[in-house]
């Protein structure tokens, strides 16, 4: 092994999807040679910084990049919502963690990803589609501007089920709609993988399971060091108790115990507020001393309990 | 030339080690234990016999020639003591702090028979820490060879390990998964116990003796054991990862938001730095916590929330103070600090405050039954005995077990349990690949690690074709070389 080609996490591409989604191509050819759908990363913005988990959106074996999805709700995706630029560098990238997801040997198959979850479901769908499934794709956002890579998930789907909340494109609805719609237009659909907040994958499993279709489901919880060791990231699956980082991310979603995690996922919710509004009234201080930055809003912080459409 | 010493002669108290008082330290991190300062090392370096038998030597583990360090300290020759010393022990600043000296060389030691023993492993700490802080470091003169030595995991398996085959003229990368390397010492002992700056100079040491460390580096899921031997070009690997995965206790109440493992406890405090205010890393702040175990992690839990600001940290024990596995020491230091201890409790439930967080726990009296295979009596539920125990926080200490991932990604054979089995000489069931440490027996201390690390390098050593002379008698000569020389090191002459 070449002393450089460990990385030093070279951001090589920063691309807005939208105020608050925003994607981040990462050098590290090593990672990208390991990389499988359904793994995950922890990130560290800087020295200081919290590690936090990212599932790979995509990785590009041939340039040597992981490619990340980042939505700014908390302090930490916020502030590298504005440090992280072409050129910069992050702090820390470890990876791939997890378990890879079994890219089985189903014919047909349906890939949710909803909000955040859009970008992660893909290299999923492309998986199935690369092991000659018929792949159908649902995803879910809050409103058209918000909608990414749909030409990504086009080349890579046999059949796209693009949902609104206010049906500013395609149906109008939740991806459980969409669901619904895939499951009355073919009865033989062996598959579903869904990806997305908490709720909307409880809506996803609670829509299969009177079908009785395998539904996969990737849990992100709160996580530390992500490798088995600390237990922060404990789910209950059935009547077991496992870890998402090692165990996981992939679960039986009809297993999940969905409500446990969302619990779980508020333990630092008031902390993490109070950090946000500590650092974005910091930002304020520095924009009264620089009239021509623009004012950071502060954005309230996703309840793990709401349906986050994301986008 | 001094009067010969004889027991009567040097000073008969062992000179006591300085220490934060209780009330004062339980409010920070700094370490409790202050180190002796010249005076008081030269005191207690006094009280050394330099018998000729030596017992201590044959009581380290790795062989320090302990007579010979104390006689430069006599000497007012410091520097003179840190090179005797790092003939066969490069991490003497973590040793003298960690090591369990009153069962091994203080354990031995002549002075002992009639006197409290010397206290070596002070001694040997006040030898480590003017090696920090005066910056001297030997770098031996390496006769390279070809070999490749890949490491995974920093912590002190790992650690040990590396600094042996790095004497040896291999060249070493420690792969370590986390943004720093270091491993338990620093994730897991706390700062008041093991400063980290201490680790992170120890570190410094090996990298200067050509270690090379990769962080962010997750072995097994980024490369394969497989990989590091068929592709990336390493000679042997040695795997070194810890146990990890804690243990819950699994009674209802388990997945609240206020019951966490010592490990996340320790490891958002010391590594992340949470409790430091320029730093993003949330922590958990119990009012009231309640800590289940008795081990050193325990303890080491119970006084990180104490100095995180809890009013009351109490300690929840199934068996008695007389089972404990911590060290009296730990205990000790503990209970000054105002730790409550409840042996003979163990918890049955953890109570929901309604909204998803902890509002105490219920727990039951036991008493003392036959000896369980571990050899120590088996808890015994006392009916009727539950009781409700106030707390916001609960953090478990009950063990780990085997971190799954080298299993997951790799053919090595693994034990019942999930560890990695091994035979006497740490090889593993794969060629070219031996484990030591807590992946390989469960969990354990420190120096046992370092042990493991260092007998591994032996046998990498062996397998290699590396020539090691292991411990031959004083003297003994071949080709001119003092074979009692170990790891082939060459000192430069001392600056």
């Amino acid at each position: 092994m070449d002393p450089g080609e460990l990385s030093r996490f070279e951001i090589v591409t920063r691309q807005d999807f939208s105020d608050v989604t925003y994607l981040l191509e990462v050098r590290h050819p090593l990672m990208a040679k390991a990389a499988k759908p359904g793994q995950f990363v922890i990130v560290m913005a800087h020295e200081h910084g919290e590690r936090i988990p990212l599932t790979i959106a995509d990785f590009d074996r041939s340039r040597g990049t992981i490619t990340l999805v980042v939505q700014a709700v908390g302090k930490t995706t916020r502030e590298m919502q504005q440090a992280c630029r072409k050129g910069t560098t992050l702090h820390a990238m470890v990876g791939p963690m997890g378990i890879p997801s079994p890219i089985s040997g189903a014919k047909k198959v349906v890939c949710v990803g909803g909000g955040l979850g859009v970008a992660p479901i893909f290299p999923q769908a492309r998986g199935f589609k690369e092991a000659g499934a018929y792949v159908i794709g649902v995803l879910g956002f809050r409103t058209k501007s918000l909608v990414f890579w749909e030409d990504k998930f086009r080349a890579c789907c046999d059949e796209l089920i693009l949902c609104t909340d206010d049906g500013s494109a395609g149906l109008k609805g939740l991806v459980t709609e969409g669901i619904r719609r895939a499951i009355d237009k073919h009865a033989d659909i062996d598959e579903v993988v869904a990806i997305g907040p908490p709720v909307m994958m409880k809506g996803c499993a609670e829509a299969t399971r009177p079908h009785k279709i395998k539904t996969l489901v990737s849990l992100n919880p709160i996580m530390v060091d992500g490798t088995g060791m600390c237990g922060g990231c404990r789910v209950k699956i059935g009547d077991q108790v496992k870890f998402a980082c090692v165990d996981g991310p992939d679960f039986d979603g009809h297993l999940v115990d969905f409500d446990d995690l969302m619990t779980r996922l508020r333990r630092y919710t008031q902390v993490e507020r109070a950090a946000a509004e500590r650092w974005s009234a910091h930002c304020r201080m520095k924009d009264l001393a620089d009239p021509a930055a623009p004012a950071v809003e502060l954005l309230e912080l996703p309840d793990p309990f709401d349906d986050v459409k994301g986008g | 030339m001094a009067k010969k010493k004889t027991i009567r002669t040097i000073p008969q108290e062992r000179t006591p080690m300085r220490e934060q008082a209780p009330q004062a330290r339980a409010k920070n991190f700094d370490e409790v234990a202050c180190g002796y300062d010249v005076t008081e090392a030269l005191r207690e370096a006094e009280r050394c016999l330099l018998c000729p038998d030596e017992p201590c030597v044959a009581g380290c583990p790795v062989g320090i020639d302990i007579p010979g360090f104390i006689r430069k300290i006599g000497e007012k020759n410091f520097r003179g003591a840190y090179d005797v010393i790092a003939e066969t022990n490069l991490l003497a600043a973590v040793c003298g702090r960690v090591c369990p000296q009153e069962t091994q060389c203080e354990e031995v030691c002549t002075v002992g028979e009639s006197l409290e023993p010397v206290a070596i492993g002070r001694l040997e700490r006040f030898v480590g820490d003017a090696a920090i802080r005066e910056g001297w470091v030997n770098v031996p003169q390496i006769e390279a060879n070809d070999f490749r030595i890949g490491i995974v995991g920093s912590g002190p398996a790992g650690m040990a390990c590396a600094a042996d085959m790095a004497k040896a003229g291999c060249e070493v990368t420690v792969f370590e998964a986390f943004h720093q390397p270091g491993g338990v010492l620093k994730y897991g002992i706390p700062d008041f116990r093991l400063p980290n700056e201490v680790v992170d100079a120890e570190i410094e040491n090996l990298r200067k003796i050509g270690v090379r460390f990769e962080c962010n580096t997750l072995v097994g899921r980024l490369f394969t054991i497989e990989q590091m031997v068929d592709e990336l070009g390493f000679h042997t690997v040695f795997i070194g990862t810890g146990a990890g995965y804690p243990t819950m206790l699994g009674v209802p109440g388990d997945s609240l938001n206020g019951v966490l493992s010592a490990n996340e406890l320790l490891t958002r405090c010391n590594l992340m730095r949470a409790r430091d205010a320029a730093f993003d890393t949330p922590i958990p702040l119990g009012r009231r916590v309640a800590v289940i175990g008795a081990g050193n992690t325990a303890m080491d839990a119970m006084r990180v929330c104490l100095r995180l600001g809890a009013e009351k940290v109490y300690c929840v024990y199934r068996r008695s103070r007389a089972e404990c596995p911590a060290r009296a020491e730990e205990v000790h230091h503990a209970e000054e600090e105002g730790i409550e201890f409840h042996w003979l409790t163990a918890p049955v439930a953890i109570l929901d405050d309604g909204k998803g967080g902890v509002r105490g726990m219920r727990c039951m009296r036991m008493a003392l039954g036959e000896p369980d295979a571990s050899g120590r009596r088996r808890p015994v539920p006392v009916a009727g005995s539950e009781f409700d125990f106030d707390a916001d926080q609960v953090v478990y200490a009950i063990g780990t077990n085997a971190n799954p991932i080298i299993g997951q990604t790799s053919r090595l054979k693994l034990d019942k349990r999930g560890y990695i089995a091994t035979d006497e000489s740490l090889a593993t069931s794969m060629p070219g690949v031996f484990a030591g440490g807590d992946i390989v027996t469960g969990a354990a201390t420190v120096i046992e690690a370092m042990g493991a690390g260092r007998k591994a390098a032996r046998s990498i050593k062996a397998y290699l074709g590396l020539r090691d002379p292991a411990r031959p008698a004083a003297g003994q000569t071949l080709f001119g070389i003092d074979l009692g020389e170990r790891n082939f090191v060459r000192l430069r002459a001392a600056a």
